[in-house]
């Protein structure tokens, strides 16, 4: 891939095939692309996944840890989001400290895991008051062709469905050696899921390639369940980039969201164990 | 991993087919330092290099041998940029004496105020070529320090309307086949402008965005199938196939 800038023939040949509904790999404004899911791609972490979206690729793994809980939380386990974007996934990404991008993709998946309340903290304590799980998530993007955010949220729930509660031994330490069945506390019927809305001239479209997204002047970032299983619920948003989005948009992706979080849901329970 | 597999059956179901072209090739994948072929009448071509009675590969790609030529067919590399390529660069700064344009290359090109067409009010460059602008443009001279571009001649300048994509440099020789006749090909049955740079960045303007659409789809058709044979002629199926 390239590092040159879009270019502004490109950015408006875009804006005039959105307009008319059409874009270069031949999907609607409101397709997903095709994904898929594998599980356990690391023998370290309990609870791994890689997720890849059409050319996109992101591998997410869940470490479990004993830790002192919060001293405002004492009767929840701990979760911790972290990312890194490696420079060996685009030529955007160079190594140092995290910009601005690093740091919004882990906290827009722990924010779309926490306010799910999919993780049940509750029952993560081992010892109240003093020790509890923690839940470490780490996203890692493999390969950026475009909605980084959607394809982390994918792998993020997909490893935390996959992922075990190590045993531990007399002296309270995590015992490696024994294999465990004991499943991470989900709640039953809850899958969120980050959907990302990208706006270019007057329209919205999801799941951009790196192309259509570097063209693109607006996004917002929804996180959206189905609570135990019935009624869709927003739990998370994030604006970004400069332009605003009209009331009229707003309403427009209240309309498309639950029918886009079906879709979505019924390929990713193709993949669930 | 689906696209390389199909990729990959294809390419097996194209070698069945008996070679049409003049050239009895043999194509195999090499690595650097691989010895392809060993000889001492045996001539090193493009990508390879001799060492006492072996050709050796100096890059990655496919090692074919043309009569006593051995040569490879690069499959990935940068673009590295030439006296009189022609490359699409997009402008990325405005400086006193002229303009930066990005040409995908680790070192910007440089395109002095004199090569503008017309005469340029050096307050008033953003008329000519603004920032984001896209040029075709010549490599003048390649130094250490700076790559010049010149922008007089045929088919060079601004690019107006239409729009740029990238497609794998070392798959541009394939793309404007052999005297031209892919692009020809592509422009008679689309009806599209297509300008083609060695950078692998790719002009195209057409009437309608269905023909502009479909040339693209073409074009990114051709440099991935690098490594097919007889390629014009499977063009000519592909557009009676997507008509």
């Amino acid at each position: 891939m390239s590092s040159m800038n879009t270019s502004s023939l490109t950015q408006e040949m875009l804006v005039r095939m959105f307009a008319a509904g059409k874009r270069f790999d031949g999907r609607k404004l409101l397709e997903m692309r095709d994904f898929t899911i594998e599980y356990n791609v690391s023998n370290k972490a309990e609870g791994s996944a890689r997720v890849k979206l059409g050319k996109t690729e992101v591998v997410v793994g869940v470490k479990m840890e004993v830790a002192a809980p919060y001293p405002d939380s004492l009767d929840k386990g701990n979760l911790m989001v972290s990312g890194d974007l490696l420079p060996l996934a685009s030529p955007r990404f160079e190594s140092g400290p995290p910009k601005f991008n690093a740091i919004e993709l882990p906290r827009l998946v722990d924010r779309m895991i926490r306010e799910s309340h999919v993780i049940d903290l509750h029952k993560l304590i081992i010892k109240e008051g003093e020790k509890v799980w923690t839940v470490i998530i780490d996203v890692y993007p493999i390969n950026d062709d475009g909605n980084l955010i959607d394809a982390a949220g994918l792998a993020t729930i997909a490893a935390l469905m996959n992922t075990y509660i190590p045993n531990l031994d007399e002296a309270g330490r995590i015992d490696h050696e024994s294999k465990s069945t004991k499943k991470l506390p989900l709640t039953e019927g809850t899958v969120p899921l980050s959907f990302t809305f990208f706006k270019l001239g007057d329209s919205l479209i999801v799941d951009p390639t790196r192309e259509e997204e570097e063209a693109c002047e607006g996004k917002i970032n929804w996180g959206i369940s189905n609570w135990k299983g019935k009624e869709h619920m927003l739990h998370s948003c994030q604006k970004g980039l400069e332009i605003p989005l009209t009331r009229e948009e707003i309403e427009f992706m209240m309309q498309t969201l639950p029918k886009l979080y079906d879709d979505t849901l019924k390929k990713l329970k193709k993949f669930l164990k | 991993m689906n696209e390389l597999n199909k990729a990959h059956e294809e390419y097996e179901d194209f070698s069945s087919y008996p070679d049409s072209g003049t050239e009895s090739a043999t194509r195999t994948v090499v690595v650097p330092g691989e010895i392809i072929a060993s000889g001492e009448d045996l001539l090193p071509g493009e990508g390879t290099r001799r060492d006492g009675n072996d050709v050796i590969a100096s890059r990655f790609g496919l090692a074919e041998k043309v009569g006593r030529v051995v040569k490879i067919i690069s499959i990935s590399g940068a673009f590295v940029p030439r006296r009189n390529n022609v490359v699409i660069g997009r402008v990325s700064d405005i400086v006193h004496s002229g303009w930066i344009i990005d040409i995908d290359y680790a070192q910007n090109g440089f395109l002095p105020l004199m090569e503008s067409p017309r005469f340029i009010n050096k307050h008033e460059m953003d008329q000519f070529l603004a920032i984001g602008d896209m040029v075709s443009a010549k490599v003048w001279s390649v130094s250490p320090k700076s790559i010049d571009l010149a922008m007089k001649g045929k088919g060079l300048g601004k690019l107006e309307g239409g729009f740029t994509f990238r497609v794998n440099p070392s798959s541009v020789p394939r793309v404007i086949g052999r005297e031209g006749s892919m692009i020809n090909l592509i422009k008679e049955n689309t009806g599209c402008n297509v300008t083609i740079g060695q950078n692998g960045w790719v002009w195209i303007k057409g009437q309608d965005l269905d023909n502009e659409i479909k040339a693209r789809k073409a074009i990114e058709f051709i440099a991935e199938k690098f490594h097919v044979s007889g390629l014009t002629e499977k063009m000519e199926e592909w557009f009676a196939k997507n008509k």
